[in-house]
């Protein structure tokens, strides 16, 4: 599903060089945890797969079942099936959570040569989506994350994810903000998504999202690169003994 | 940071075939000598078979205009006009007055067919229930058709051209013209009383309520002229009429000038809800071109409990002067205004309200969008004055700005002055940009960015669109959506 190889990006401000040869490989179905300490580039690498403008890839590769996401413009990633939960929500003012999601999900069906869903089954559809994860009519009909809680903004986060049925979803420190109920729904919410066919990468600093959202492979990423890659039990080795042990080996 | 030289280039590439109606049209036209003096007024008057008293009007107005100087306090800059150098008049030459449809300049009609305006009643009648609109379809200097009029007449109401106003009703047009906007109010609107060729006229009789949509549509066609159009607004007590106007014009190197007047007077528990959807020549990515809009528009809420609405969408122009007021003169009379102002290339535009509280419990609200991108320059300008004598007056104001890229201005310029100590005036401004962050969220979902874009503005300007009448509205989105094409990397 997801291959990277030997990726290289950095910050296109001031040339600082964020990933150092970062290689990944996530199968179809797999969920990987990628752990790390503040700075060893989680975000960068969710920021470079999703296409944000600021990063200058200098080397490597990734692909989506084989096909090069890093050439494409972050729409057409999307279409591909490249999905981003954020570490912060945005906030846009005056736009129904309902007009967008549906906007994202034409636009996406629109760029695969697929027609418009209608609006009965688009409503159909969120009615159901929305209801799984405890989303009230009132949420739906709101401006886009405008009002809305933490744990309100991750589950709609969700809520397009299962709208927008991505091939790849990067979960950017979905935990961070969020109470244990909410983190109980959203959990949830994903383990709702996992599919033979769809792959999970999960950026988290804590074990404890790893208690709800079970993951086959843990990596730990420092300095831009991934140093150590095991099973679920390395998140509860990483969480007892801290990262200092890994940033040392990358050194 | 790379996104604002991307912003910056793509503004750069903003082409001008994305003004849609820069189109002109071939055909001959009656000018009247080049230049102002007073024989071009008796000129106009003569054209128009105005009564002698029109043109003693006409003169007047001149005379003072000679006085006048030029207003300078608006925040827009441009080289100073040359009147002597324009047309005060322009009109196709065709049969004078054509009765129907049959008679009007078949060129003329496929004009108004590019542009969208259904002028065929027929067409119009076997659309959607519903969407019936009267159309005065103003080119250059004449109102080339009114449709409707019949079943209009029915209900009693006169929605005409104004020179056949003044020919067919000269007491109504004498009772009201310079009413509100007095001949002396300020420059432009000297000179347009001076000038003025034609316009709409619209008389709704007590207690009526106005069946369709009235509309005046707009066009300037001929080089070198400037449109000095004229209109005037009637509701009689308990009356309700729901107008709207809209404008375009060629494209050309030149700029040229249009201004109006507009006097709306509503009387006791009459309601005035005007529409505007601007959309002249803006002028090129280089700033060439395009028309200076210095307008006058004023409603009087002369009777107890009337209201009058403004909602402006004004996209096009390369200058814009234009603040829609309102004389909240009867008690407990409603003023709003609703505006919509988009710039983008080199346009300025410097546009706002006055609410002028008199009577008792007179109540005003404003609520200003402005979008900015490219190298625009944006300012919203409005006053709010109290009378003394106007107890329980209240006026609220919500004045937002939206920038795009990182060479354009936004600017709020409110003016409140209030005598009267239990007034309640308040007013809440915010500036913000479309964040990357907001555009890459959209862009993240899915959404090409000329679309993201669009759907954030949409957003920002929503409760003004709400305020549209709903055919207008969809168009006046999508005018949003193209006025701002190019204007993010």
């Amino acid at each position: 599903m997801l291959e990277i190889k030997n990726l290289h990006a950095e910050i296109e401000a001031d040339g600082r060089e964020i990933l150092r040869g970062l290689d990944l490989t996530v199968k179809a179905g797999e969920v990987h945890a990628i752990m790390g300490p503040n700075g060893a580039g989680k975000s960068t690498l969710s920021h470079v797969l999703a296409g944000k403008p600021g990063y200058k890839v200098t080397d490597g590769s990734a692909t989506l079942d084989g096909v090069d996401i890093l050439d494409m413009d972050p729409a057409m990633r999307a279409a591909t099936g490249v999905f981003l939960a954020f570490q912060y929500p945005v906030e846009i003012p005056g736009v129904g959570n309902m007009t967008f999601l549906k906007a994202a999900l034409n636009s996406q069906r629109k760029a695969r040569g697929e027609g418009e869903i209608s609006t009965p089954d688009f409503m159909r559809l969120v009615r159901t989506e929305a209801g799984k994860l405890k989303i009230t009519q009132d949420m739906l009909k709101r401006p886009v994350n405008v009002g809305f809680s933490g744990g309100e903004k991750k589950r709609n986060e969700i809520l397009q994810m299962a709208i927008l049925q991505p091939k790849l979803c990067i979960l950017d420190e979905t935990d961070s903000g969020l109470d244990i109920d909410a983190l109980k729904v959203v959990s949830e919410g994903v383990n709702a998504l996992r599919s033979p066919d769809r792959a999970f990468v999960v950026i988290t600093h804590y074990q404890r999202l790893l208690d709800h959202i079970r993951p086959d492979v843990v990596h730990v990423l420092s300095k831009g690169r991934i140093v150590k890659t095991g099973g679920p039990e390395l998140a509860l080795e990483l969480e007892a003994k801290g990262y200092a042990d890994f940033v040392d080996e990358a050194a | 940071m790379a996104a604002v030289k991307e912003t910056v280039d793509q503004v750069r590439a903003i082409d001008v075939d994305q003004y849609k109606y820069g189109f002109e049209t071939e055909i001959e036209s009656e000018l009247a000598p080049k230049g102002l003096d007073e024989d071009t007024i008796r000129f106009i008057s003569a054209k128009k078979n105005e009564p002698e008293w029109m043109l003693d009007w006409r003169l007047d107005a001149y005379r003072r205009w000679l006085t006048m100087e030029e207003p300078s306090w608006a925040r827009v800059s441009y080289p100073k006009i040359d009147f002597q150098d324009l047309y005060y008049y322009a009109a196709p030459k065709t049969t004078p007055a054509p009765k129907s449809l049959d008679e009007v300049d078949p060129e003329l009609l496929r004009t108004y067919e590019k542009l969208g305006i259904p002028l065929k009643e027929q067409a119009v009648l076997a659309g959607v229930e519903g969407a019936k609109i009267a159309v005065d379809a103003v080119f250059d200097s004449v109102s080339v058709v009114t449709t409707f009029r019949e079943e209009l007449s029915k209900h009693g109401i006169i929605f005409c051209s104004i020179s056949e106003a003044m020919r067919e009703h000269p007491e109504l047009v004498k009772k009201y013209l310079g009413t509100v906007v007095p001949v002396t109010d300020n420059y432009y609107a000297t000179l347009n009383s001076a000038v003025f060729s034609d316009g709409s006229f619209v008389w709704i009789p007590e207690g009526v309520r106005c069946p369709m949509e009235l509309s005046t549509y707009f066009r300037i066609n001929e080089k070198k002229t400037g449109q000095f159009e004229r209109t005037l607004i009637i509701a009689e007590k308990g009356s309700y009429v729901s107008y709207l106007e809209g404008c375009t014009a060629p494209q050309r190197d030149e700029n040229q000038l249009h201004a109006a007047v507009v006097e709306l007077v509503a009387m006791e528990d009459a309601e005035i809800k005007y529409s505007t959807v601007q959309n002249w020549y803006p002028g090129d990515k280089d700033g060439r071109g395009g028309i200076y809009n210095f307008v006058t528009k004023r409603g009087d809420c002369r009777g107890a409990r009337s209201k009058i609405s403004w909602t402006q969408v004004e996209t096009g122009s390369a200058i814009t002067w234009k603040y829609p007021s309102c004389i909240l003169r009867g008690d407990d009379s409603k003023g709003e205004f609703y505006s919509i102002a988009v710039s983008n290339g080199h346009q300025q535009v410097d546009s706002g309200t006055k609410m002028i509280h008199l009577g008792k419990n007179t109540s005003s609200r404003i609520i200003s969008k402005g979008i900015s991108a490219g190298k625009s320059q944006n300012t919203y300008r409005g006053q709010v004055k109290v009378n003394r004598k106007a107890d329980g007056a209240r006026s609220f104001t919500n004045c937002d700005s939206l920038l795009i890229g990182h060479d354009c201005g936004a600017h709020t310029v409110p003016y409140l002055e209030s005598a009267n100590p239990r007034a309640k005036v308040e007013h809440e401004a915010t500036t913000s940009k479309i964040s990357d962050d907001q555009l890459f969220y959209c862009i993240s979902r899915g959404l090409p960015t000329e679309e993201a874009v669009a759907l954030i503005v949409n957003g920002f300007v929503r409760d003004v669109l709400q305020q549209l009448p709903m055919e207008f509205a969809v168009e006046a989105q999508k005018l949003i959506g193209v006025s701002l094409e190019g204007s993010v990397g």
